[in-house]
């Protein structure tokens, strides 16, 4: 909610000049170079992993080998197709079940807003391996043999990561909802004569593009690296076929990890180019 | 409670609008709360329910009384909390240096931007090629291992290994500190400068403006982001599960083994783990958002 890192700018020179700079000056040189050594012991910290992962991936003879092995797998190919699938119908789910939810508690039904606002923040309460659990039992029983059924274990497998991708999504949407008048809008939209499906796609869907998009990328970015759940449910989803062969390879591992960063890092890439300009919005989900 | 609306509002205007109308607006809700009925309190009631019971379905309580005197279970739940707690210690008083001295006005932007950008991405790079990584770096033939065996420093003959409870907090650290630059750095930018400047005019010097009013403001948020990164990692299964081939004892792991197949010998036993597992990070996150909320109070 604070414009980032604008604050700091906003204090006028003329102050500084005013008020003794000379005493705001003192703990400011010292500590200056401290904190640019830690700055720099935290940028190691961060890129050494990476760049460990690089040149790992180089280390075969021909520098490029890992990468044409990991290229030729079949494997890698449906997995890293499988998943990006899931993570589109994920992003279909989840914005035809939050979009109208949320444009309904902000129009008609305010009082319920605590209510959903609660039920979308349960993900952080049930961890993924808690859920996973819980989906198996239900879903997996003999009463109720959906994951048996074909097409039963990737139902289940989108609603999960639905379920996953409600906190961040839902909070997105809202803040977008809150920065446009939703009531107005629509008023002046039934006042035209427009009916409900034109007035969510053509007027409250195109006001929260930068919401709905960059919540999309991040939950196709989660969905591509997601392991736990997919793994439980048997499926053939990348994250645990990037953990299979980081058990059984050397260096394939190593290139494909490297794929997957690009894929996140895209993902991430995309979402600060669409909201840039916006304000600084914190997007994390729980931990893998 | 919904209805409370429709109906004060019907009794005026009983007789202009027919009652049907009133049941149209709450339907808008219906596919969202079906879908959580059927995908969060279908699974959870079933592992509450199952919690409370023995081998012949009936109602016991002796799951969660064997959850605190099973030895494997004990352990794996200190394990879990002791990671948990080290990783949010550490995490937050690094991320929180970190994040000053970046936000630090004698940091130049073109440092500042892309770490905070990175920050953003870091924080959701976990799992299996965060694990990956970690071996490639720290493990028996990683990068920095080997280096410093050309060094002369042998960490693996020193007792250390990539794979134990050390290792795994290495590797959370990965994500924990990002998050924590993240949701600390807004907290941080919302000091004002003439707060520092006044107990300036007042005569205080650089420790007691930390120790009176800075730090005093920002301890909730301290405290409420510390909270929220020990369930992130309390919560993680994925990295751990690729770093130690499932063998480490973590509640996390143990439950990925007892879906797998009953390792526990008694379902009510798995249950009632998942249900521990759901009040600790019930309550971390209402600590979380107790101190979010008060922290608030000063910075907006």
């Amino acid at each position: 909610m604070s414009g980032g890192p604008a604050i700091g700018v906003r204090a006028p020179e003329a102050m500084q000049t005013l008020s003794g700079s000379a005493r705001e000056r003192p703990p400011g040189r010292r500590s200056h170079w401290l904190f640019l050594i830690w700055i720099l012991f935290g940028a190691l910290f961060f890129l050494i992993p990476l760049l460990s992962t690089i040149l790992f991936s180089v280390k075969p003879k021909p520098w490029y080998l890992a990468y044409v092995n990991t290229f030729t797998d079949p494997k890698f190919f449906s997995s890293l197709l499988y998943s990006f699938g899931i993570g589109l119908a994920t992003i279909v789910g989840v914005l035809l079940l939050l979009v109208p939810t949320a444009y309904w508690v902000h129009l008609r039904m305010p009082r319920w807003r605590p209510i959903v606002e609660f039920i979308t923040l349960l993900p952080f309460v049930i961890p993924a391996v808690v859920l996973v659990f819980g989906l198996i039992r239900v879903y997996g029983s003999r009463q109720l043999p959906l994951l048996s059924a074909p097409f039963g274990g990737d139902v289940l497998l989108v609603a999960a990561y639905i379920v996953l991708a409600l906190p961040y999504m839902y909070r997105s949407i809202d803040v977008g909802l809150r920065s446009i008048d939703v009531r107005s809008l629509t008023e002046a939209a039934q006042s035209l004569g427009a009916g409900w499906p034109r007035i969510l796609f053509t007027i409250i869907l195109p006001n929260l593009r930068v919401a709905l998009l960059s919540g999309a990328f991040l939950t196709l970015a989660i969905v591509m690296g997601e392991f736990t759940i997919a793994v439980f449910l048997a499926r053939p989803a990348f994250g645990p076929y990037l953990s299979l062969i980081g058990q059984n390879k050397a260096f394939e591992p190593a290139s494909a990890s490297i794929i997957s960063f690009g894929i996140t890092w895209l993902a991430m890439g995309l979402i600060a180019y669409i909201g840039r300009g916006q304000r600084g919005q914190t997007r994390t989900v729980g931990a893998r | 409670m919904a209805s409370a609306t429709p109906a004060a509002e019907g009794q005026g205007v009983r007789f202009v609008r027919p009652v049907r109308r009133r049941s149209f607006t709450w339907l808008g809700l219906v596919p969202f709360f079906l879908f959580a009925a059927l995908f969060i309190f279908l699974p959870a009631a079933f592992l509450v329910v199952g919690s409370f019971q023995g081998p012949d379905d009936q109602f016991t309580l002796q799951n969660y009384a064997d959850l605190t005197s099973t030895e494997f279970i004990v352990g794996a739940f200190r394990n879990s909390l002791e990671i948990s707690a080290v990783t949010a210690i550490f995490g937050a008083s690094f991320g929180f240096v970190l994040a000053y001295a970046l936000i630090s006005s004698g940091t130049p932007g073109w440092i500042r931007t892309p770490f905070l950008t990175f920050a953003g991405v870091a924080s959701n790079f976990a799992g299996v090629p965060l694990a990956l990584a970690f071996v490639f770096t720290f493990g028996n033939l990683g990068l920095v291992t080997v280096a410093l065996r050309e060094l002369g420093i042998d960490i693996y003959s020193s007792g250390f290994t990539l794979y134990s409870k050390l290792g795994l907090e290495m590797t959370y650290m990965y994500f924990q500190l990002p998050l924590m630059i993240l949701i600390i750095a807004p907290a941080i930018e919302g000091m004002k400068k003439e707060w520092r400047e006044a107990s300036e005019n007042l005569g205080a010097s650089s420790f007691h403006y930390w120790r009176y009013v800075a730090f005093p403001i920002l301890l909730p948020s301290l405290l409420g982001t510390m909270i929220l990164l020990f369930g992130n990692a309390f919560g993680a299964h994925a990295t751990a599960f690729q770093l130690t081939g499932g063998t480490i004892n973590i509640v996390t792991i143990v439950i990925g083994s007892q879906i797998r197949g009953d390792v526990l010998h008694n379902p009510g036993l798995g249950y009632a783990m998942a249900m521990g597992m759901v009040i600790i990070m019930a309550g971390s996150i209402t600590a979380y958002s107790l101190l979010q909320r008060r922290s608030e109070r000063w910075l907006r």
